[in-house]
């Protein structure tokens, strides 16, 4: 890969940060360590995917800065307040949706909305509550027993608990889990509008497609360490792949010599040409290519183009090994 | 201090309890009934006064202590046990409320419906037996003391409780015996001179007899003795409470 992304180390908290992590590390009992010296900054109204295979340490992090999980090392200041020192008003500014659906299955809809509004220490809002509901369809169920709801709707009540208290910075751990299309779309769709309103969002997902859809910016966490975090169309571009690729009028046993030396490929039946080139550069070579092509008297009856997508990118970069990142 | 969150999670503890009225008081102010018409009505009637006081009447202070420190930990334990088992904890764990909002809410709330079991054991006794209480004030300060204190133990229960066998285990296994053993259904006066230095390290004891000195205005130990083992009780509930807290033991990885 031509390309290196920037390394997700900021020692210097950044002024538009509403989240900022500094050396935090979690070593489990066992010894097993989950979390590696991460440091990184949230930016204040962005969407920020963070991606990682299972066990990468996604949760785990979330859960610190939510204060459910104790660090090992390191400090988070949540709104400009130290999540330790400053709990309460620290946690205030936080929702969060758990990536498991956790409810008081007795309790109704509206009254664990109150609940969750009370516990974060607001006053009463029906306003707001009946505002949240109608936003997340849930308002013809206010008064139904979570239990007698399909896992779509309890996902959304609790979305809707997390918004109650109308936090600056909303936790979504892996939102669209055991989620149908329609509602993951919905859903999609409430997240850009509550970072309109100015709500900074932070997701974790194993939906590649959500990521590239929603985020401003993508972290990827692998076994416990920040890999990067970019911006989504700067890492598309700097890490990924264009190809193009000919089908070829008649077939061909071999690459030509005068043609090596360039990212060609040919397919086994010999009648598809595939050229890699890199998006960064200034000259990918395509017009040459197609002259050089000419010249050896080889002609082409369609081409097409396509780029990589983040999921390649994605799996690219956990799979690479620590030293080429860098 | 979050008042609107120890609100939150006390009206949350009391619709649990109005969700259950079968289970939480039908259920122990029948049990109860039965033990004053066996105890009381058929089996008293046939035994002698002690200290002055019918044995219906005599029973009734144990009856209701026996009742409230089974409900009491009960309450406590599983308001907080179930948020664990359903992981509906992550809630609280994350919320701006403080250990002490968090026992008030919670404990408030068991204790609450201790209290409110208590005087309606009390109600219900009439129907059975006649009784009098010589002094009221102290009667429901050590209702409500022994309440709030049993229900921080409950909530330690719960804390400490990571299986619903355990959750059952203590008030079964301690508190059942200890309260048969600390005179709800008998005088400590009444047992071998042995016996009776041996029952005063059973801390039942203390509040069955306080209690009763509040109807009665007699005890087996001095009233200022029950109050003082009880609060120092508390004290120390609180104390485990506070600990386990701002280590995370049991709650946070």
């Amino acid at each position: 890969m031509a390309a290196i992304p920037s390394l997700a180390s900021h020692p210097a908290e950044t002024p538009a940060a509403i989240v900022s992590i500094r050396g935090v590390g979690k070593t489990y009992k066992g010894g097993f360590e989950a979390l590696k010296q991460i440091n990184l900054d949230i930016r204040r109204g962005e969407i920020l995917a963070l991606l990682g295979p299972n066990g990468a340490g996604k949760t785990t992090l979330i859960s610190i800065i939510c204060g459910i999980v104790n660090a090992s090392t390191g400090t988070i200041t949540a709104d400009g307040h130290d999540i330790v020192r400053d709990y309460r008003a620290a946690r205030a500014a936080i929702g969060l949706v758990p990536q498991e659906l956790h409810t008081d299955a007795f309790e109704s809809v509206l009254s664990t909305l109150r609940f969750s509004r009370g516990l974060f220490g607001k006053p009463p809002h029906p306003a707001h509550l009946e505002n949240i509901l109608r936003e997340l369809s849930l308002w013809d169920k206010r008064n139904n027993k979570i239990m007698t709801l399909s896992g779509g709707m309890k996902r959304r009540v609790m979305i809707a608990k997390a918004l109650a208290h109308e936090p600056k910075v909303l936790f979504l751990d892996e939102p669209s889990a055991g989620v149908d299309v329609e509602l993951r779309h919905d859903m999609w769709q409430m997240v850009r509008r509550l970072r309109e309103s100015g709500t900074t969002i932070i997701l974790t997902t194993h939906y590649i497609e959500e990521a590239e859809e929603m985020a401003d910016r993508i972290g990827v966490i692998n076994k416990g360490e920040l890999i990067l975090v970019e911006d989504k169309h700067t890492l598309m571009r700097k890490l990924g792949k264009k190809q193009l690729t000919l089908s070829l009028q008649q077939t061909m046993r071999e690459i030509p010599p005068g043609l090596a030396g360039l990212q060609l490929e040919l397919s086994t039946d010999g009648a598809t040409l595939v050229y890699t080139f890199d998006t960064q550069s200034e000259e990918t070579g395509i017009a040459s290519l197609l002259r050089r092509l000419g010249e050896h008297g080889i002609d082409f009856k369609d081409l097409q183009s396509s780029e990589s997508s983040l999921e390649e990118i994605f799996v690219s970069l956990v799979h690479k090994p620590k030293g080429d990142r860098a | 201090m979050n008042i609107h969150g120890i609100r939150a999670i006390y009206r949350f503890e009391m619709a649990r309890t109005f969700r259950t009225l079968m289970q939480s008081i039908a259920s122990p102010v029948l049990s109860t009934s039965l033990y004053f018409i066996v105890f009381g009505a058929a089996i008293g009637s046939r035994m002698g006064d002690i200290d002055g006081t019918s044995y219906g009447a005599f029973i009734i202070p144990g009856l209701i202590m026996l009742s409230l420190l089974g409900e009491s930990i009960s309450n406590a334990s599983f308001g907080i046990y179930m948020p664990k088992w359903a992981g509906t904890i992550y809630e609280l764990l994350s919320a701006p409320v403080s250990w002490i909002e968090v026992v008030i809410g919670y404990v408030g709330a068991a204790a609450s419906k201790s209290v409110m079991l208590g005087l309606l054991i009390l109600i219900t006794a009439r129907f059975f037996v006649d009784y009098e209480i010589l002094h009221p004030l102290w009667m429901f300060g050590f209702l409500v003391l022994t309440s709030v204190t049993f229900s921080l133990f409950g909530f330690i229960i719960g804390l400490w409780a990571d299986d619903f066998q355990k959750l059952q285990v203590i008030p079964l296994m301690v508190i059942t015996p200890l309260t048969f053993l600390g005179g709800a259904f008998y005088s400590i006066n009444m047992l071998p001179p042995f016996w009776q230095k041996v029952t005063l390290f059973n801390p039942v004891v203390y509040l069955i007899s306080g209690f009763r000195w509040s109807f009665t205005g007699r005890a087996d130990v001095h009233i200022a003795v029950s109050a003082g083992m009880t609060l120092g009780f508390l004290l120390i509930c609180l104390a485990i409470v506070w600990w386990i807290f701002r280590s995370g033991w049991k709650l946070r990885a």
